[in-house]
């Protein structure tokens, strides 16, 4: 058996992060790995697709109700789904209370501690949006992922949150083995998005290691809570995240050292490619009626 | 062996026995891959020196023994100064066994307070439930008048709301509909257990006050602040009000929950400002507070509510004494009786007395924001200089109204206020400029071990000298005590640097 893998995907919220995680984890699946999934989003939709579930059990709300996680025992949370690909749902608080943060933190050390990676080939963390606090940085911390895998799009503002968990990654890749993967582009048929995209990877110091087109039946069988590997297997999307998977798979030790950019050079890349104008700095915070009693002058 | 059963050795010789002595040798050399003695004693003498002093205040991003506490430390403080009610602390367990047992190691007595117990799981879904099952549990077994409640840095960081929550638990039956629960946040992160006290204590007021029409009358309200004499404070105030006919109400007296008599009868809450009187203190005319920093938040409330509102620094000492007692009259209209004034003449009296051996010594002093400036009020009042004057609680309006002391006075030349800094910086400054005493807690005795300056303990805590906080400092007699308090130590120096037979025994003399 080779050594375990841990990958994470992390992206910005409502990118395709789940979606287009438990698809790839689906085909490595196909490819014999032995994979666990571990969500980290307090909505606690990572594990839909594979588990053919609305939303399983989470560690936090099982702990909840056995009193505390000290309680719990691994099978109550592990929860089996397609080709045997395991998972499980760290869960967190309602929206406004509590530290869904901490919640991660938690869930994971649980996992560690009950010996949840035995026997597993590949360990992948779904977690939400960007890296708000510490609690969302902890599988990019010393001895969890070794590579993240930044889901975006050639939006401005996906482009913007890859940028921003790249700053995470980097601080934690001086200290620790953690390191960036690569861009997966989630296409949303923007302008100029796959060159828009491949440019920011290179800015970053990383690659663009696959462009998924857009396809409709990634919708067909996520209505019926199925990846496109189960509902499709035959479809040309299927194979899109086949060759994504042997993509992540031959990746190993490729990860890099992200180069995070700044605000302006993010904006300057959207100019460069021409999605972006450059700003008239005289016009800003101006009002309409400003601007016009200018205009008349 | 050199113990046995017949013949036990307190810790404090046994480990002197050879046995321990060989043991201790041979981890040391053995184990411990130490530096050589001459290394070390080289080390130690240059963070002796000025070089190291500079760099020692140069420091930013590391804190070394600060002498202050954290928030909910002070809350609890202020919760016990009420009538039946108990402190209740939102946030984990380990934080409330420190603030008990911080206070029962300087007032010697059990200090009642509750925790609701927060787990991990209640940070990662917040600490309602704990709040809920917290006061029921809290006001079934120990069947409180009121439940003052606060926080600790784990229900802060994760934002949990008092007031949601407190409304939550009474509309689930917890408590009572109208049941007290006056509550602050606290986050020990923040300030310290100065502000700690100030935030519980204006939630109470507000708590009492808030919604209420005000019908002013005559009586006026008095506050202590956060005092490590407390017991023996609040009984010379009320001893001095009540030997001037001032009708008062003392908001927060913890005088008889940390002082209960061994009588048979535990009391789980003793004495403090009856509900009654807390609710009804919002029609008194004035607030007299003894300690500014104490209560900054709190007197900006009360002001709002239409009373005047006067802040001492802690007074103690003859003109210190005479300033409080003069507002009290001006406030009330009550005169000094001569009894009071016969106190004085005694203080001044005993200051003159011993005037020849305070008088020009050069002090050090540390503690919170008032105690300090009250305290060097006192000592620039007898003729010492206090030259380094420390408070890591202490902000810039602190030391600007030090160094406005200072300077009113002579003996302030050439003195310091340091505000923020801590006990490692005061180490320097006693290395550097030595003094002839030092004034501070118990932890001063690290200083005085490493630096030789001779500490006299005067103020929070002190855990290694008992029942001080049972005698006043405040009040004519309160001054008397801190003089005696002073001068005990400055005579056993005098006689140890005397005591050398036929070499410095020449000055070891009877009578001083």
């Amino acid at each position: 058996m080779s050594a375990l893998r841990q990958i994470a995907f992390y992206g910005k919220g409502g990118i395709g992060k789940s979606t287009t995680s438990q698809n790839t984890l689906a085909a490595l699946a196909d490819l014999g790995q032995k994979i666990l999934i571990v969500g980290c989003d307090p909505k606690a939709d990572s594990t839909r697709l594979i588990l053919h579930a609305k939303a399983q059990d989470t560690i936090l709300s099982l702990a909840a109700e056995a009193g505390s996680v000290e309680d719990l025992e691994l099978e109550d949370v592990m929860k089996v789904g397609y080709k045997d690909i395991r998972c499980v749902e760290s869960g967190g608080p309602e929206p406004g209370v509590g530290c869904a943060g901490r919640g991660v933190i938690t869930s994971i050390n649980f996992l560690e501690e009950e010996g949840a990676y035995d026997g597993a080939d590949y360990v992948s963390y779904d977690v939400l949006g960007d890296v708000v606090c510490g609690g969302f940085a902890m599988p990019i911390r010393e001895n969890k992922a070794q590579e993240i895998y930044i889901v975006m799009s050639g939006e401005m503002m996906a482009m913007y949150a890859a940028n921003n968990i790249a700053k995470g990654i980097l601080k934690y890749a001086n200290s620790g083995g953690v390191r960036l993967g690569g861009l997966i582009c989630n296409e949303r048929q923007t302008d100029k998005e796959y060159e828009l995209a491949d440019s920011l990877a290179k800015k970053l110091n990383t690659t663009l290691i696959h462009f998924v087109p857009r396809d409709n039946v990634v919708q067909h069988a996520e209505l019926r809570r199925m990846t496109v590997l189960e509902y499709a297997p035959d479809s040309k999307q299927a194979d899109e995240y086949r060759q994504l998977a042997q993509k992540i798979h031959d990746n190993v030790g490729k990860g890099t050292i992200p180069t995070p950019i700044t605000m302006d050079e993010l904006e300057e890349l959207l100019m460069d490619h021409g999605i972006m104008q450059k700003v008239d700095e005289s016009i800003i915070g101006k009002t309409a009626a400003e601007l016009a009693a200018e205009a008349a002058a | 062996m050199s113990q046995s059963a017949e013949h036990i050795l307190d810790h404090e010789n046994l480990f002197r026995e050879p046995e321990y002595l060989e043991m201790f040798e041979s981890k040391k050399t053995n184990f411990e891959d130490p530096h050589p003695a001459e290394k070390v004693a080289e080390i130690r003498d240059w963070t002796k020196g000025w070089e190291y002093r500079e760099k020692n205040f140069a420091r930013e991003s590391l804190t070394v023994n600060p002498a202050k506490a954290c928030q909910p430390l002070g809350a609890v403080f202020a919760a016990v100064g009420f009538e039946g009610t108990l402190p209740f602390v939102h946030g984990s367990q380990g934080c409330v066994a420190y603030y008990r047992s911080h206070f029962s190691r300087h007032f010697k007595e059990p200090t009642s307070c509750v925790s609701s117990s927060m787990t991990e799981d209640a940070a990662v879904f917040g600490g309602l439930n704990n709040m809920i099952d917290g006061l029921a549990n809290a006001y079934k077994l120990y069947k409180p008048k009121m439940i003052a409640v606060s926080t600790t840095c784990m229900a802060e960081v994760i934002g949990d709301d008092l007031n949601g929550f407190i409304q939550n638990a009474k509309a689930k039956g917890s408590v009572p509909e109208d049941f007290d629960v006056p509550y602050a946040h606290t986050p020990a992160f923040v300030g310290s257990h100065v502000t700690g006290y100030d935030n519980a204590l204006r939630g109470i007021v507000t708590h009492f006050w808030e919604g209420k029409e005000r019908a002013p009358n005559d009586k006026i309200n008095f506050i202590g602040g956060f005092d490590g004499y407390t017991v023996g404070n609040m009984r010379e105030v009320k001893r001095m009000f009540g030997l001037m006919g001032v009708d008062y109400t003392l908001l927060g007296d913890n005088s008889d929950a940390w002082d209960t008599p061994t009588d048979g009868e535990f009391r789980m809450y003793d004495g403090g400002t009856t509900l009654e009187d807390a609710k009804a203190a919002l029609n008194a005319k004035a607030t007299l507070s003894m300690q500014e920093f104490c209560t900054e938040k709190t007197l900006g409330y009360i002001k709002e509510r239409g009373q005047e509102t006067v802040a001492l620094n802690h007074p103690v000492g003859v003109a210190g004494t005479d300033r409080f007692l003069m507002e009290v009259s001006r406030l009330t209209g009550k005169a000094i009786p001569a009894e009071l004034e016969k106190e004085r003449g005694r203080l001044l009296d005993a200051i003159a007395d011993s005037s020849s051996h305070l008088h020009g010594k050069k002090f050090a002093l540390y503690g919170d924001p008032d105690l300090t400036l009250g305290l060097a009020a006192f000592l620039l009042e007898l003729g010492v200089e206090p030259v380094h004057v420390l408070a890591t609680n202490g902000t810039k309006d602190w030391a600007e109204k030090m160094q406005a002391l200072f300077d009113s006075s002579p003996f302030g030349k050439g003195c310091h206020a340091y505000a923020g800094r801590d006990l490692w910086h005061m180490r320097s400054l006693l290395f550097t400029e030595p003094v002839d005493f030092l004034i501070g807690n118990t932890y001063g005795k690290y200083l005085e071990r490493d630096t030789g300056t001779p500490l006299i303990r005067v103020g929070f805590p002190i855990f290694d000298r008992h029942h001080h906080h049972r005698f006043p400092v405040w009040g004519y007699q309160g001054g008397l005590n801190l003089l005696v308090t002073l001068l005990d130590k400055v005579f056993d120096e005098l006689d140890k640097n005397t005591n050398v037979a036929g070499k410095t025994d020449y000055s070891f003399d009877i009578i001083r």
